[in-house]
């Protein structure tokens, strides 16, 4: 435990330090901006790698708590609850963001369009997921039920990903267009892209980390105040 | 350089920075809270020990 310890607070932290810092460099001076859609394009670098991620954190959630479910750990459902809570801070970031790259390109902030609606719905599973942790009481019923949901969300996951193929959508594919191509034509904006994506990875790796050191402090508070009250552990 | 969209550029990375801002901000806050709380109980643990234990001359 200490060893990973030092390497979330001497390794991991500074580098999603360094990594932020120069994909915002990237974003906001090295890459050429767009000749279609101008500077709000460059939302997308932040936007795409937020997305990304957020499937990540939410399928984290669904293997922690299957291995939840089988082996009944603290440990695996204390890293469910930590990721689901960083995949809705992603989450929200990509529902934010997206409206405000479509106010100037698509002349709307929402549209009931595939993609953002099938995003929309992953957002609110999370939601409830985190209000049934947040509302039940603590136990093993809870976190059990709380499993189950955090499994049952990430099914709307491929959904997403497949929703611009399955049905007629505006929504842009950047990373694999619908002819097989990128989006994104000049190669310092791939560029762009896959830094600010490997900062996303450690801030993400970050964030569970310190969300999770919250959730074992809470845990030994309680077993201490156990202890008071009960005499033993 | 376009300048009304210029602001939604601006709105977009500065809702990122709040956002993540507030929700380290606030895991900052609780852990501190935390280990304060554990401190705590951990002292008053150590002081019911202490007082259960048999004294020499009981018994």
């Amino acid at each position: 435990m200490p060893n990973v310890r030092r390497l979330f607070d001497f390794i991991v932290g500074p580098l999603t330090g360094l990594t932020m810092l120069a994909a915002i460099y990237m974003v906001f001076v090295y890459v050429p901006t767009d000749k279609f859609q101008g500077i709000v394009q460059r939302i997308f670098y932040f936007h795409v790698p937020a997305a990304i991620i957020t499937f990540v954190a939410f399928g984290l959630v669904a293997v922690a708590s299957a291995m939840f479910l089988w082996q009944g750990t603290r440990f695996w459902d204390r890293l469910a609850h930590s990721a689901a809570e960083c995949g809705m801070l992603f989450c929200t970031i990509v529902l934010i963001t997206g409206p405000i790259w479509a106010r100037p390109i698509w002349g709307t902030w929402w549209t009931w369009d595939a993609r953002l609606t099938t995003t929309l719905i992953l957002w609110l599973i999370y939601a409830a997921y985190l209000m049934l942790r947040e509302f039940s009481a603590s136990g093993d019923q809870a976190a059990r039920y709380a499993a189950v949901l955090g499994i049952v969300g990430v099914i709307d996951i491929p959904i997403i990903n497949r929703s611009v193929y399955w049905w007629r959508t505006i929504h842009p594919a950047v990373l694999i267009t619908r002819q097989g191509g990128t989006g994104l034509t000049d190669p310092r904006m791939r560029a762009t892209l896959l830094v600010s994506f490997i900062a996303f990875a450690f801030l993400l790796s970050w964030l569970i980390w310190i969300r999770n050191e919250s959730a074992r402090l809470q845990d030994e508070a309680d077993q201490l105040q156990q202890h008071l009250l009960t005499g033993h552990d | 350089m376009d300048e009304p969209n210029f602001s939604f550029l601006f709105a977009a990375y500065a809702a990122i920075w709040v956002l993540l801002f507030l929700y380290i901000a606030n895991i900052a806050r609780r852990n501190r809270a935390l280990q304060r709380e554990i401190d705590e109980l951990r002292e008053l643990v150590e002081r019911q020990d202490t007082s259960s234990q048999p004294r020499p001359h009981d018994g």
